[in-house]
């Protein structure tokens, strides 16, 4: 017998990872600044007007990708900095719902942080988003983020505390989100209508992180809890 | 827990801690056979391409390590599978499951080395992104990770929980992995990305002799793996021995 | 009070890698005792509670806690349990009542129990709404131990719980525990001070190289 259900379970956890955040606002004075001057960078990177706004779609997961790593090391931070996660899986509550709780709350702080940076590549990188193809967009932004946080949620959880493990973080997580990045991009770039690109061709993409973000979500629901387990 | 019933049956070293056996014997001797009857045929009497010349000859090797590299990953995946599910699993199919690992990302490094060697020598650059290449690429990188798992430390039991739950991890990740590259490169329909042995013309000696080079590495393959696997047990026999002792020693001791 | 046995080792052996943590331990608890384990780093002390709480494997002889044994399935009993080790399981951007209530959210407590819990540990009123991290030693353990009243875990395990602490803040501590064996908890501490958890412990025992030496 465990604590709670897995639903409630979840929706504790993830209330609680939310409420640290409003409270701690590390993503908010962290990480969206960081995100920004990725954008930034990339811009003086690459040098080219023209060039910039093909690739927008690209840079935008990019830069989402490089402060994923970011979120999800804070995100099991407060977790093992007292111990806490060890303190949960101890007294028995039920695996599966600390996994979908710290994904549930990946998904909006990443939303959040995706949100800002779709803005960030309109503005720097001079793209367009047609109200048509907003739904595309959403949805898009919708499943990515899904799997993302799964991804991160399982791995995360898995690295987080030992000594050692935490450097396992990248190694682990880049091969596993190589599809979401390829699969956002192209849909992203359907969405802004890069190289002629129309909206219809983003949603074969769409289906991509659709599966992506089902395997993954039902692969962590069960690989998470002997994952943390010693 | 720590005993397990593994010790009893052929594919463990005897007392005296050999690990061949007349199995081993007889695929090594069948691998060295095949192998240089590859490596004659390959240098010496197949044709050379019209077009690539004697460049086409890395083709014996690209090709048969590309498969054996998917080979290892299989057993691997197949073996953490296994042992997952069933209710009393014995650390064997785990060793197996390292063994191939370790193996298969020699054979993976040989994949990417001579595929980018025969690109180099026939389209003059280091690197294609055909999808077969890239997803090697990342099967490499996963099971780099997988062995860094591996090496956490722990019991043999909490070593093999983890890397199995990572190596079905890396079931699922690859397929989605090789699809989307798939997907992406598809884009891509433009001259630039052709493979290297896309337009050769084979003909039945060169089919022969990649036939056999693929037969010739994954016996190769087998032997490692075999030996590995025996190896990784005569470790663990060690370490439960030396558990053994310290646990005596704990208890006269003090 | 329960006098049923809570915990009931023979011979049990953890190990870490491949060094025996415990080499053979045998050991009884009934309801309601203040058992104290007494013992020098190494020897021992916080992998017996860790062996309780059910978080490593017992690799040789037996172990019962609860009723429950641990060689077959060590997962069921924890959330009857409680193990505070060294450090508190604390999120220390929240407040004092926000972590008791994201445990009383946990197991489906309410408004009352909360309450209670933090007035039992005298953490009620102002103090409720301090952020944790601002929290001395001894009130981040006196949060901790709310937790665990949250939770209703039966048996305690506690390692070290003195440590950090000033005078006053011990005395609180004893009284608190004290008044969780009156109200059915049983608690079993791993120290090395020797004369304060005596006057609280009635019973002593002595690890040492992964065993246990003698009962006092």
């Amino acid at each position: 017998m465990s604590i709670g259900t897995t639903w409630r379970v979840a929706r504790v956890v993830a209330t609680k990872d939310l409420r640290i955040e409003m409270r701690s606002r590390v993503v908010a004075n962290q990480v969206l600044p960081f995100a920004g001057l990725v954008l930034i960078m990339f811009a003086f990177a690459l040098d080219d007007d023209i060039l910039l706004e093909r690739v927008a779609g690209g840079l935008v997961w990019l830069a989402t990708l490089f402060s994923l790593f970011i979120v999800v090391q804070r995100s099991f931070g407060i977790e093992t900095a007292d111990g806490a996660l060890d303190s949960i899986r101890v007294a028995g509550v039920d695996p599966a719902g600390i996994f979908l709780g710290k994904a549930l709350a990946l998904v909006v702080q990443l939303l959040i942080l995706e949100i800002v940076l779709i803005g960030g590549a309109v503005v720097l990188y001079r793209v367009r988003v047609e109200p048509a193809s907003l739904v595309l967009l959403v949805t898009c932004l919708l499943l990515a983020t899904l799997g993302l946080a799964f991804v991160g949620a399982l791995f995360g959880g898995f690295a987080a505390g030992i000594r050692g493990r935490e450097t396992l973080l990248p190694l682990l997580l880049l091969p596993a989100i190589a599809p979401v990045l390829i699969g956002a991009t192209k849909a992203t770039e359907a969405a802004f209508g890069i190289s002629g690109m129309v909206t219809s061709e983003g949603w074969p993409w769409v289906g991509l992180l659709a599966v992506f973000a089902a395997v993954f979500g039902v692969g962590g629901l069960s690989a998470f809890g002997p994952l943390i387990e010693e | 827990m720590y005993g397990d019933d593994s010790m009893n049956n052929n594919s463990t070293p005897d007392a005296v801690g050999r690990v061949a056996t007349p199995a081993t014997r007889a695929i090594g001797l069948l691998a060295i056979a095949t192998m240089a009857w590859v490596v004659v045929s390959g240098l010496f009497l197949t044709p050379e391409d019209a077009i690539q010349g004697d460049a086409v000859r890395i083709m014996y090797v690209h090709v048969p390590t590309a498969w054996v590299a998917y080979l290892a990953f299989i057993v691997t995946g197949g073996a953490s599978l296994c042992w997952l599910v069933k209710k009393t699993p014995t650390l064997i199919l785990d060793r197996v499951a390292g063994a191939s690992a370790e193996i298969g990302v020699l054979f993976m490094a040989m994949t990417l080395i001579s595929g980018s060697l025969w690109g180099r020598l026939t389209w003059g650059t280091y690197w294609v992104w055909d999808p077969r290449l890239t997803t090697t690429a990342f099967l490499f990188v996963t099971y780099v990770g997988y062995l860094a798992v591996r090496g956490l430390g722990g019991s043999p039991h909490q070593r093999a929980q983890r890397s199995a739950i990572i190596a079905s991890l890396a079931v699922l990740e690859i397929p989605l992995v090789h699809f989307s590259v798939v997907l992406w490169r598809s884009l891509h329909q433009s001259a630039s990305v052709l493979r290297p042995n896309g337009d050769i013309k084979m003909d039945g000696l060169m089919l022969f002799t990649l036939f056999s080079g693929v037969i010739a590495f994954s016996l190769t393959f087998l032997w490692l793996v075999m030996h590995r696997q025996r190896l990784l047990t005569l470790r663990d026999v060690i370490e439960e021995k030396g558990l053994e002792a310290a646990i005596r020693e704990r208890k006269d001791g003090t | 009070m329960n006098t049923a046995s809570v915990v009931e080792m023979r011979d049990a052996v953890v190990v870490y890698g491949d060094f025996p943590a415990l080499a053979g331990v045998t050991l009884s608890v009934v309801g309601g005792e203040i058992l104290l384990l007494q013992g020098a780093n190494g020897a021992g002390k916080s992998t017996i509670l860790r062996a309780c709480a059910g978080l490593v494997p017992i690799v040789r002889g037996t172990a019962e806690v609860l009723g429950t044994d641990l060689r077959i399935d060590r997962k069921s009993v924890r959330h009857r349990v409680g193990l505070l080790g060294h450090s508190n399981g604390l999120f220390s951007d929240l407040t004092v009542r926000q972590n008791v209530t994201f445990w009383a959210q946990l197991v489906g407590a309410g408004e009352e129990e909360i309450n209670d819990a933090l007035d039992r540990m005298g953490m009620a009123g102002r103090l409720a709404d301090e952020r944790v991290g601002a929290l001395s030693a001894g009130q981040k353990r006196r949060c901790s131990l709310a937790n665990l009243v949250i939770r209703r875990a039966e048996l305690w395990l506690l390692d070290e719980p003195h440590a950090g602490l000033d005078g006053r803040g011990r005395d609180e501590l004893d009284s608190i525990l004290r008044q969780a064996v009156t109200a059915g908890a049983t608690v079993m501490i791993a120290s090395h001070e020797i004369e304060r958890s005596r006057n609280l412990a009635t019973r002593t025992v002595l690890v040492s190289g992964g065993r246990i030496k003698e009962v006092s």
